[in-house]
Protein backbone atom coordinates (compact mmCIF):
# COMPACT_ATOMS: atom_id res chain seq x y z
CA UNK A 1 0.00 0.00 0.00
CA UNK A 2 1.19 3.49 -1.03
CA UNK A 3 1.10 6.71 1.22
CA UNK A 4 -1.53 8.71 0.40
CA UNK A 5 -1.65 12.61 0.48
CA UNK A 6 -4.69 15.30 0.52
CA UNK A 7 -3.61 17.43 -1.75
CA UNK A 8 -6.33 20.28 -1.82
CA UNK A 9 -9.55 21.22 -0.25
CA UNK A 10 -12.98 22.66 -1.20
CA UNK A 11 -15.88 23.71 1.17
CA UNK A 12 -19.04 25.53 0.41
CA UNK A 13 -20.72 26.85 3.59
CA UNK A 14 -23.20 25.18 5.31
CA UNK A 15 -26.73 26.70 4.75
CA UNK A 16 -30.56 26.72 3.57
CA UNK A 17 -29.07 26.89 -0.35
CA UNK A 18 -32.84 27.97 -1.74
CA UNK A 19 -30.65 29.45 -4.91
CA UNK A 20 -28.60 26.25 -5.30
CA UNK A 21 -29.01 22.70 -6.69
CA UNK A 22 -27.53 19.63 -5.25
CA UNK A 23 -25.09 19.22 -8.38
CA UNK A 24 -24.24 23.14 -8.18
CA UNK A 25 -23.06 22.21 -4.65
CA UNK A 26 -21.01 19.48 -5.33
CA UNK A 27 -19.76 21.04 -8.20
CA UNK A 28 -18.52 24.18 -6.91
CA UNK A 29 -16.54 22.03 -3.99
CA UNK A 30 -14.86 19.64 -6.33
CA UNK A 31 -13.74 22.94 -8.41
CA UNK A 32 -12.15 24.76 -5.10
CA UNK A 33 -10.58 21.81 -4.30
CA UNK A 34 -9.06 20.79 -8.12
CA UNK A 35 -8.21 24.25 -7.66
CA UNK A 36 -6.64 24.46 -4.38
CA UNK A 37 -4.46 20.81 -5.74
CA UNK A 38 -3.83 22.80 -8.94
CA UNK A 39 -4.26 19.37 -10.75
CA UNK A 40 -7.05 19.48 -14.06
CA UNK A 41 -8.02 15.96 -13.80
CA UNK A 42 -8.50 12.92 -11.81
CA UNK A 43 -8.63 9.47 -12.48
CA UNK A 44 -12.52 8.75 -10.08
CA UNK A 45 -14.67 10.76 -8.22
CA UNK A 46 -16.22 9.12 -4.91
CA UNK A 47 -19.54 10.91 -3.69
CA UNK A 48 -20.68 10.92 -0.29
CA UNK A 49 -24.68 11.43 0.23
CA UNK A 50 -27.07 9.81 1.92
CA UNK A 51 -30.88 11.38 0.51
CA UNK A 52 -30.45 12.51 -2.45
CA UNK A 53 -33.08 9.85 -3.77
CA UNK A 54 -35.07 10.41 -1.35
CA UNK A 55 -35.49 13.97 -0.81
CA UNK A 56 -34.35 15.33 -4.45
CA UNK A 57 -35.36 12.46 -6.24
CA UNK A 58 -31.98 12.29 -7.72
CA UNK A 59 -29.67 8.96 -7.68
CA UNK A 60 -26.52 7.81 -9.77
CA UNK A 61 -24.66 10.82 -8.10
CA UNK A 62 -21.37 9.20 -9.39
CA UNK A 63 -22.04 10.23 -13.07
CA UNK A 64 -23.66 13.12 -12.59
CA UNK A 65 -21.00 15.00 -10.25
CA UNK A 66 -17.91 13.04 -12.49
CA UNK A 67 -20.04 14.97 -15.66
CA UNK A 68 -20.64 18.43 -13.82
CA UNK A 69 -17.06 19.19 -13.18
CA UNK A 70 -15.59 18.29 -16.65
CA UNK A 71 -14.64 14.71 -16.44
CA UNK A 72 -17.08 12.72 -17.96
CA UNK A 73 -15.78 9.25 -18.55
CA UNK A 74 -14.13 8.21 -15.21
CA UNK A 75 -14.87 5.97 -12.76
CA UNK A 76 -17.40 7.85 -10.15
CA UNK A 77 -19.91 6.28 -7.36
CA UNK A 78 -22.14 7.54 -4.65
CA UNK A 79 -21.09 5.73 -0.82
CA UNK A 80 -23.63 5.56 1.36
CA UNK A 81 -23.23 4.94 5.12
CA UNK A 82 -26.04 7.67 6.75
CA UNK A 83 -24.76 10.50 8.38
CA UNK A 84 -21.40 8.67 7.65
CA UNK A 85 -21.20 8.68 4.13
CA UNK A 86 -18.66 11.43 3.89
CA UNK A 87 -15.98 9.25 5.69
CA UNK A 88 -16.98 6.23 4.21
CA UNK A 89 -16.37 8.19 0.52
CA UNK A 90 -13.01 9.43 1.76
CA UNK A 91 -12.13 5.97 2.62
CA UNK A 92 -12.68 4.27 -0.63
CA UNK A 93 -10.74 7.04 -2.46
CA UNK A 94 -8.36 6.71 -0.02
CA UNK A 95 -7.88 2.44 -0.49
CA UNK A 96 -8.26 3.63 -4.47
CA UNK A 97 -5.25 5.84 -4.08
CA UNK A 98 -3.48 3.20 -1.26
CA UNK A 99 -3.97 0.59 -3.41
CA UNK A 100 -2.07 1.61 -6.54
CA UNK A 101 -4.94 1.90 -8.76
CA UNK A 102 -5.40 5.60 -9.32
CA UNK A 103 -3.15 8.37 -9.06
CA UNK A 104 -5.38 11.24 -8.35
CA UNK A 105 -9.00 10.63 -6.79
CA UNK A 106 -11.03 13.19 -5.57
CA UNK A 107 -13.81 12.69 -2.86
CA UNK A 108 -16.72 14.84 -2.29
CA UNK A 109 -19.66 14.98 -0.02
CA UNK A 110 -22.92 16.44 -1.15
CA UNK A 111 -26.40 16.79 0.79
CA UNK A 112 -29.51 19.15 -0.18
CA UNK A 113 -31.69 18.39 2.98
CA UNK A 114 -33.96 21.42 2.47
CA UNK A 115 -35.69 20.59 -0.80
CA UNK A 116 -38.52 19.11 1.25
CA UNK A 117 -40.67 19.61 4.38
CA UNK A 118 -39.03 19.74 7.89
CA UNK A 119 -41.58 16.46 8.72
CA UNK A 120 -40.17 14.90 5.63
CA UNK A 121 -36.65 15.34 6.12
CA UNK A 122 -36.91 14.35 9.74
CA UNK A 123 -38.61 10.87 8.32
CA UNK A 124 -35.84 10.43 5.89
CA UNK A 125 -32.71 11.11 8.33
CA UNK A 126 -35.10 7.98 10.62
CA UNK A 127 -34.07 5.73 7.59
CA UNK A 128 -30.06 5.79 9.49
CA UNK A 129 -32.08 3.65 12.00
CA UNK A 130 -34.02 0.19 12.18
CA UNK A 131 -37.13 0.55 9.38
CA UNK A 132 -38.64 -2.25 11.06
CA UNK A 133 -38.45 -1.63 14.82
CA UNK A 134 -37.00 1.29 15.35
CA UNK A 135 -38.92 4.13 12.38
CA UNK A 136 -41.97 2.23 12.80
CA UNK A 137 -42.56 2.94 16.34
CA UNK A 138 -41.75 7.40 15.50
CA UNK A 139 -38.57 7.21 17.11
CA UNK A 140 -37.22 9.88 15.16
CA UNK A 141 -33.10 10.11 15.05
CA UNK A 142 -33.20 12.37 17.51
CA UNK A 143 -35.24 10.27 19.86
CA UNK A 144 -32.69 7.47 19.65
CA UNK A 145 -29.93 9.79 20.83
CA UNK A 146 -32.07 10.83 23.32
CA UNK A 147 -33.00 7.60 24.95
CA UNK A 148 -29.17 7.68 25.20
CA UNK A 149 -28.65 10.48 26.72
CA UNK A 150 -31.61 10.08 29.37
CA UNK A 151 -29.76 6.48 30.38
CA UNK A 152 -26.54 8.19 30.68
CA UNK A 153 -27.75 11.14 32.38
CA UNK A 154 -29.33 8.67 35.04
CA UNK A 155 -25.73 6.46 35.01
CA UNK A 156 -23.74 8.74 35.50
CA UNK A 157 -25.82 11.41 37.69
CA UNK A 158 -25.71 14.33 35.39
CA UNK A 159 -28.32 16.89 34.30
CA UNK A 160 -28.62 18.57 31.30
CA UNK A 161 -26.53 21.64 31.85
CA UNK A 162 -23.44 18.94 31.96
CA UNK A 163 -23.36 18.76 28.51
CA UNK A 164 -23.69 22.90 27.69
CA UNK A 165 -20.16 23.25 27.02
CA UNK A 166 -20.47 20.77 23.93
CA UNK A 167 -22.89 23.42 22.10
CA UNK A 168 -20.74 26.25 23.25
CA UNK A 169 -17.67 25.64 21.93
CA UNK A 170 -18.63 23.96 18.87
CA UNK A 171 -20.86 27.80 18.32
CA UNK A 172 -17.82 29.98 19.77
CA UNK A 173 -15.52 28.03 17.01
CA UNK A 174 -18.14 28.29 13.91
CA UNK A 175 -18.40 32.01 14.77
CA UNK A 176 -15.05 32.31 12.81
CA UNK A 177 -15.73 29.78 10.43
CA UNK A 178 -16.84 31.54 6.68
CA UNK A 179 -18.17 28.00 5.99
CA UNK A 180 -20.42 27.73 9.03
CA UNK A 181 -24.00 27.52 9.06
CA UNK A 182 -24.11 29.75 12.61
CA UNK A 183 -21.74 32.86 12.89
CA UNK A 184 -22.65 33.67 16.41
CA UNK A 185 -21.93 32.48 19.80
CA UNK A 186 -24.84 31.37 22.05
CA UNK A 187 -24.78 31.58 26.09
CA UNK A 188 -25.09 29.22 29.09
CA UNK A 189 -28.73 30.88 29.13
CA UNK A 190 -29.62 30.16 26.00
CA UNK A 191 -28.54 26.43 26.09
CA UNK A 192 -30.67 26.15 29.49
CA UNK A 193 -34.05 27.72 28.02
CA UNK A 194 -33.77 26.20 24.68
CA UNK A 195 -36.38 24.26 23.16
CA UNK A 196 -36.85 20.39 23.99
CA UNK A 197 -36.47 18.37 20.40
CA UNK A 198 -37.20 15.23 22.14
CA UNK A 199 -36.50 15.73 25.64
CA UNK A 200 -33.57 15.41 27.14
CA UNK A 201 -32.08 17.22 23.79
CA UNK A 202 -33.19 20.56 22.86
CA UNK A 203 -32.25 22.09 19.70
CA UNK A 204 -29.05 23.44 21.27
CA UNK A 205 -28.06 19.91 21.49
CA UNK A 206 -29.02 19.31 18.14
CA UNK A 207 -26.87 19.63 14.94
CA UNK A 208 -28.93 21.52 12.04
CA UNK A 209 -30.34 20.17 9.10
CA UNK A 210 -28.99 22.30 5.94
CA UNK A 211 -27.55 22.08 2.54
CA UNK A 212 -23.77 21.86 1.73
CA UNK A 213 -20.57 19.99 0.15
CA UNK A 214 -17.11 19.76 0.07
CA UNK A 215 -14.47 18.23 -1.23
CA UNK A 216 -10.86 16.35 -1.10
CA UNK A 217 -8.43 15.75 -3.77
CA UNK A 218 -6.12 12.78 -2.78
CA UNK A 219 -2.66 11.84 -4.33
CA UNK A 220 0.16 9.22 -3.24
CA UNK A 221 2.54 11.24 -1.20
CA UNK A 222 6.07 9.79 -3.19
CA UNK A 223 4.54 11.58 -6.54
CA UNK A 224 4.51 14.54 -4.95
CA UNK A 225 8.69 15.04 -4.57
CA UNK A 226 8.11 17.32 -1.33
CA UNK A 227 7.08 20.24 -3.31
CA UNK A 228 3.52 20.38 -2.09
CA UNK A 229 3.95 22.16 1.13
CA UNK A 230 0.92 22.33 2.33
CA UNK A 231 -0.49 18.64 1.10
CA UNK A 232 -1.38 16.53 4.42
CA UNK A 233 -0.79 12.76 4.90
CA UNK A 234 -3.20 10.49 5.91
CA UNK A 235 -2.17 8.34 8.29
CA UNK A 236 -4.92 6.17 8.96
CA UNK A 237 -8.27 5.46 7.48
CA UNK A 238 -10.22 2.88 9.01
CA UNK A 239 -14.11 1.41 8.90
CA UNK A 240 -16.34 -0.15 11.41
CA UNK A 241 -19.86 -1.06 12.42
CA UNK A 242 -22.59 -2.17 15.04
CA UNK A 243 -25.65 -3.05 14.96
CA UNK A 244 -27.84 -0.63 13.07
CA UNK A 245 -30.55 -1.02 16.04
CA UNK A 246 -29.74 0.37 19.68
CA UNK A 247 -31.72 -2.36 21.27
CA UNK A 248 -29.47 -4.90 19.75
CA UNK A 249 -26.25 -3.71 21.63
CA UNK A 250 -25.56 -5.40 24.91
CA UNK A 251 -24.86 -1.95 26.32
CA UNK A 252 -26.12 0.77 24.69
CA UNK A 253 -23.85 3.74 26.44
CA UNK A 254 -20.58 2.07 24.75
CA UNK A 255 -20.11 2.90 20.73
CA UNK A 256 -18.26 0.12 19.98
CA UNK A 257 -18.11 0.94 16.47
CA UNK A 258 -16.17 3.75 17.55
CA UNK A 259 -14.05 1.83 19.63
CA UNK A 260 -13.31 -0.51 16.96
CA UNK A 261 -12.61 2.19 14.32
CA UNK A 262 -10.70 4.28 16.82
CA UNK A 263 -8.11 1.56 17.72
CA UNK A 264 -7.49 0.26 14.33
CA UNK A 265 -7.07 3.90 13.06
CA UNK A 266 -4.35 4.34 15.83
CA UNK A 267 -2.75 1.36 15.05
CA UNK A 268 -2.53 2.21 11.73
CA UNK A 269 -0.85 5.57 12.46
CA UNK A 270 1.51 4.12 14.68
CA UNK A 271 -0.01 6.49 17.51
CA UNK A 272 -2.17 6.85 20.86
CA UNK A 273 -5.02 9.65 22.05
CA UNK A 274 -2.27 11.30 23.63
CA UNK A 275 -1.02 12.02 20.02
CA UNK A 276 -3.90 13.47 18.63
CA UNK A 277 -4.24 17.35 18.45
CA UNK A 278 -7.28 18.49 16.94
CA UNK A 279 -10.18 15.73 17.21
CA UNK A 280 -12.95 16.29 14.73
CA UNK A 281 -16.17 13.81 16.67
CA UNK A 282 -19.19 13.64 14.82
CA UNK A 283 -21.08 15.68 17.30
CA UNK A 284 -24.76 15.36 15.59
CA UNK A 285 -25.94 15.68 19.68
CA UNK A 286 -24.25 16.50 22.79
CA UNK A 287 -24.36 13.03 23.61
CA UNK A 288 -22.75 11.52 20.29
CA UNK A 289 -19.64 13.97 22.05
CA UNK A 290 -19.61 12.51 25.20
CA UNK A 291 -19.65 9.18 24.11
CA UNK A 292 -17.33 9.20 21.22
CA UNK A 293 -14.72 10.76 23.26
CA UNK A 294 -15.04 7.79 25.89
CA UNK A 295 -15.21 5.24 23.27
CA UNK A 296 -12.33 6.64 21.18
CA UNK A 297 -10.08 6.83 24.08
CA UNK A 298 -9.94 10.84 24.91
CA UNK A 299 -11.42 9.84 28.49
CA UNK A 300 -12.39 7.00 30.83
CA UNK A 301 -16.32 5.42 30.63
CA UNK A 302 -18.81 8.21 32.46
CA UNK A 303 -16.29 11.05 32.24
CA UNK A 304 -16.71 12.57 28.87
CA UNK A 305 -18.68 15.43 29.52
CA UNK A 306 -16.26 16.31 32.18
CA UNK A 307 -13.71 17.15 29.82
CA UNK A 308 -16.02 20.05 28.53
CA UNK A 309 -16.91 21.14 31.58
CA UNK A 310 -13.46 21.78 32.55
CA UNK A 311 -12.45 23.09 29.38
CA UNK A 312 -10.08 20.61 27.61
CA UNK A 313 -12.58 20.56 24.42
CA UNK A 314 -11.21 24.34 22.98
CA UNK A 315 -8.99 25.24 20.68
CA UNK A 316 -6.89 25.98 23.97
CA UNK A 317 -7.46 22.19 25.63
CA UNK A 318 -6.40 19.05 25.90
CA UNK A 319 -8.76 17.19 23.63
CA UNK A 320 -9.74 20.18 21.05
CA UNK A 321 -13.32 18.96 19.26
CA UNK A 322 -15.32 20.61 16.43
CA UNK A 323 -13.01 23.20 16.10
CA UNK A 324 -14.48 25.07 13.61
CA UNK A 325 -17.91 24.48 14.44
CA UNK A 326 -18.44 20.91 14.14
CA UNK A 327 -21.61 19.13 12.94
CA UNK A 328 -23.34 21.30 15.94
CA UNK A 329 -22.62 24.88 14.41
CA UNK A 330 -20.71 24.64 11.23
CA UNK A 331 -24.15 22.18 10.08
CA UNK A 332 -24.64 18.91 9.33
CA UNK A 333 -25.68 18.09 5.86
CA UNK A 334 -25.39 14.23 6.68
CA UNK A 335 -23.56 12.87 3.85
CA UNK A 336 -21.52 15.74 3.18
CA UNK A 337 -19.83 16.28 6.94
CA UNK A 338 -17.35 13.58 6.81
CA UNK A 339 -15.66 15.39 4.38
CA UNK A 340 -16.09 18.69 6.01
CA UNK A 341 -14.24 17.42 8.72
CA UNK A 342 -11.56 15.76 6.51
CA UNK A 343 -10.94 19.66 4.68
CA UNK A 344 -11.07 21.30 8.55
CA UNK A 345 -8.34 18.73 9.68
CA UNK A 346 -6.14 19.79 6.67
CA UNK A 347 -6.76 23.50 7.58
CA UNK A 348 -5.71 23.25 11.07
CA UNK A 349 -2.77 20.53 10.15
CA UNK A 350 -1.80 23.71 6.81
CA UNK A 351 -1.72 25.63 10.36
CA UNK A 352 -5.09 27.94 8.16
CA UNK A 353 -7.35 28.00 10.79
CA UNK A 354 -7.24 31.47 11.68
CA UNK A 355 -8.58 32.07 14.87
CA UNK A 356 -9.45 28.76 15.81
CA UNK A 357 -5.94 27.56 15.07
CA UNK A 358 -4.95 24.61 17.74
CA UNK A 359 -1.04 25.93 18.51
CA UNK A 360 1.23 23.21 16.67
CA UNK A 361 -1.04 20.82 15.64
CA UNK A 362 0.23 17.92 14.01
CA UNK A 363 -2.04 15.09 14.12
CA UNK A 364 -5.61 15.36 13.59
CA UNK A 365 -8.18 12.51 13.90
CA UNK A 366 -11.81 12.77 12.21
CA UNK A 367 -14.39 10.49 12.84
CA UNK A 368 -18.00 10.29 10.55
CA UNK A 369 -20.57 8.09 12.38
CA UNK A 370 -23.58 6.23 10.15
CA UNK A 371 -26.88 6.27 12.04
CA UNK A 372 -26.49 6.16 16.03
CA UNK A 373 -22.32 5.09 15.28
CA UNK A 374 -23.82 1.86 13.63
CA UNK A 375 -20.90 2.61 11.16
CA UNK A 376 -17.62 4.44 12.12
CA UNK A 377 -15.39 5.99 9.44
CA UNK A 378 -12.11 7.05 11.30
CA UNK A 379 -8.97 8.97 9.78
CA UNK A 380 -5.89 9.94 11.08
CA UNK A 381 -4.08 13.03 9.30
CA UNK A 382 -0.47 14.08 9.80
CA UNK A 383 1.50 16.96 8.45
CA UNK B 1 -45.27 0.68 4.77
CA UNK B 2 -46.97 -1.96 2.20
CA UNK B 3 -49.24 -4.51 2.84
CA UNK B 4 -47.01 -7.42 2.35
CA UNK B 5 -44.24 -5.91 4.61
CA UNK B 6 -46.69 -5.14 7.57
CA UNK B 7 -48.28 -8.73 7.27
CA UNK B 8 -44.63 -10.47 7.05
CA UNK B 9 -44.33 -8.22 10.75
CA UNK B 10 -47.76 -9.54 12.08
CA UNK B 11 -45.77 -12.50 14.29
CA UNK B 12 -43.53 -9.57 15.78
CA UNK B 13 -46.12 -7.15 16.37
CA UNK B 14 -49.03 -9.11 17.10
CA UNK B 15 -47.12 -11.32 19.65
CA UNK B 16 -43.85 -10.23 20.22
CA UNK B 17 -42.18 -13.30 18.51
CA UNK B 18 -38.81 -13.46 18.48
CA UNK B 19 -35.95 -16.68 18.13
CA UNK B 20 -34.14 -18.56 20.72
CA UNK B 21 -30.85 -20.26 20.01
CA UNK B 22 -30.55 -23.97 19.81
CA UNK B 23 -26.82 -23.88 20.71
CA UNK B 24 -26.21 -21.79 22.93
CA UNK B 25 -30.16 -20.66 24.47
CA UNK B 26 -29.73 -16.69 23.72
CA UNK B 27 -32.99 -14.88 22.43
CA UNK B 28 -33.40 -12.50 20.00
CA UNK B 29 -36.01 -10.15 19.64
CA UNK B 30 -36.40 -9.09 16.28
CA UNK B 31 -35.68 -12.39 15.20
CA UNK B 32 -32.62 -13.44 13.04
CA UNK B 33 -30.84 -15.91 11.20
CA UNK B 34 -27.36 -15.80 12.77
CA UNK B 35 -26.71 -16.17 16.70
CA UNK B 36 -24.61 -13.44 17.23
CA UNK B 37 -23.38 -15.31 20.71
CA UNK B 38 -22.37 -18.66 19.12
CA UNK B 39 -23.12 -17.80 15.51
CA UNK B 40 -25.21 -21.02 14.95
CA UNK B 41 -28.25 -20.88 12.29
CA UNK B 42 -30.14 -23.29 14.36
CA UNK B 43 -33.07 -21.45 15.86
CA UNK B 44 -36.37 -21.66 16.94
CA UNK B 45 -39.54 -19.10 17.25
CA UNK B 46 -39.95 -17.91 20.48
CA UNK B 47 -43.12 -16.03 22.04
CA UNK B 48 -41.67 -13.89 24.66
CA UNK B 49 -43.85 -12.79 27.63
CA UNK B 50 -44.01 -9.19 27.13
CA UNK B 51 -42.96 -8.19 30.88
CA UNK B 52 -39.21 -6.15 31.73
CA UNK B 53 -37.98 -3.19 32.78
CA UNK B 54 -38.15 0.43 31.62
CA UNK B 55 -34.07 1.57 30.51
CA UNK B 56 -34.52 4.52 29.02
CA UNK B 57 -37.23 7.03 27.28
CA UNK B 58 -38.13 10.48 25.91
CA UNK B 59 -41.01 12.24 24.68
CA UNK B 60 -40.58 13.78 21.33
CA UNK B 61 -41.66 17.65 20.88
CA UNK B 62 -40.87 17.03 16.76
CA UNK B 63 -42.28 14.13 14.34
CA UNK B 64 -41.36 12.47 11.84
CA UNK B 65 -43.97 12.37 8.73
CA UNK B 66 -47.02 10.60 9.69
CA UNK B 67 -46.55 10.97 13.41
CA UNK B 68 -47.14 14.74 13.67
CA UNK B 69 -50.77 14.13 14.87
CA UNK B 70 -49.71 12.16 17.83
CA UNK B 71 -47.03 14.62 19.14
CA UNK B 72 -46.30 15.03 21.99
CA UNK B 73 -46.05 11.05 22.95
CA UNK B 74 -42.96 9.06 24.78
CA UNK B 75 -41.18 6.25 23.80
CA UNK B 76 -38.81 4.13 25.50
CA UNK B 77 -36.15 1.10 25.34
CA UNK B 78 -37.75 -1.47 27.69
CA UNK B 79 -35.63 -4.53 28.65
CA UNK B 80 -37.37 -7.89 28.71
CA UNK B 81 -37.19 -10.05 31.68
CA UNK B 82 -35.99 -12.68 29.21
CA UNK B 83 -32.87 -10.59 28.09
CA UNK B 84 -33.64 -8.58 24.74
CA UNK B 85 -34.44 -4.82 24.73
CA UNK B 86 -37.34 -3.48 22.67
CA UNK B 87 -38.00 0.15 21.21
CA UNK B 88 -41.15 1.12 21.36
CA UNK B 89 -43.82 3.93 22.20
CA UNK B 90 -44.91 3.79 25.84
CA UNK B 91 -48.74 4.26 26.50
CA UNK B 92 -51.12 4.35 29.26
CA UNK B 93 -49.10 6.23 31.31
CA UNK B 94 -48.48 10.05 32.35
CA UNK B 95 -44.71 11.07 31.16
CA UNK B 96 -43.37 12.95 34.03
CA UNK B 97 -44.40 9.89 36.54
CA UNK B 98 -41.87 7.49 34.34
CA UNK B 99 -39.12 6.14 36.29
CA UNK B 100 -36.16 4.37 34.72
CA UNK B 101 -35.76 0.94 36.06
CA UNK B 102 -39.75 0.27 36.47
CA UNK B 103 -41.93 -2.59 35.39
CA UNK B 104 -43.26 -2.60 32.29
CA UNK B 105 -45.73 -4.88 30.19
CA UNK B 106 -46.74 -5.26 26.73
CA UNK B 107 -50.03 -3.95 24.96
CA UNK B 108 -51.43 -3.69 21.73
CA UNK B 109 -52.42 -0.56 20.15
CA UNK B 110 -52.84 1.27 16.99
CA UNK B 111 -49.26 2.44 15.68
CA UNK B 112 -50.25 4.47 13.05
CA UNK B 113 -53.75 6.05 12.55
CA UNK B 114 -53.60 5.18 8.54
CA UNK B 115 -50.38 3.59 6.73
CA UNK B 116 -49.50 5.38 3.07
CA UNK B 117 -51.82 2.81 1.38
CA UNK B 118 -54.78 4.03 4.01
CA UNK B 119 -53.97 0.60 6.29
CA UNK B 120 -54.22 1.03 9.66
CA UNK B 121 -51.07 -0.73 11.32
CA UNK B 122 -51.41 -2.43 14.87
CA UNK B 123 -48.32 -3.36 17.39
CA UNK B 124 -46.91 -3.73 20.47
CA UNK B 125 -46.11 -0.49 23.03
CA UNK B 126 -45.63 -0.83 26.20
CA UNK B 127 -47.13 0.61 29.44
CA UNK B 128 -46.44 0.64 33.31
CA UNK B 129 -47.41 -2.21 35.52
CA UNK B 130 -49.93 -0.97 38.19
CA UNK B 131 -49.70 -3.81 40.38
CA UNK B 132 -47.66 -6.51 39.96
CA UNK B 133 -48.17 -9.94 41.45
Amino acid sequence: MRDVSVVGIGQTQVKEHWDKSLRQLATSAVLNAMKDAHVDHADALYVGNMLSGELTGQENLGALIADEVGLRGIEALKVEAACGGGGGALHIGYLAVASGQFDVVIVTGAEKLTESSNCNTTASLAMAADADYETVHGISFVALNALLMRRYMYEYDLVPEDFAAFSLNAHANAANNPYAMFRAPITLEQYKHARSVADPISVLDSSPVGDGAAALVLMPTASLNGNRARAVKIAASTVATDSLALHARRDPLWLSAVELSSQKAYAQAGVTPKDIDVFEAHDAFSIMSVMSLEAAGFAERGRGAYLGREGEITPQGKVPISTMGGLKARGHPVGATGVYQAAEAVTQLRGEAGKNQVPNARVAMTQSLGGVAANAATHIFVN
Amino acid sequence: MDLARNWRLKDQRYRLEGIVCKNCGAKFFPPRQVCTECHSQDLTPHEFDGHGILYSFSTLHQAPLGYEGSLPYTVGIVKLDEGPMVEAQLTDTNPDELKIGQRMEMVTRKLREHGEEGLIVYGYKFRPIANEN
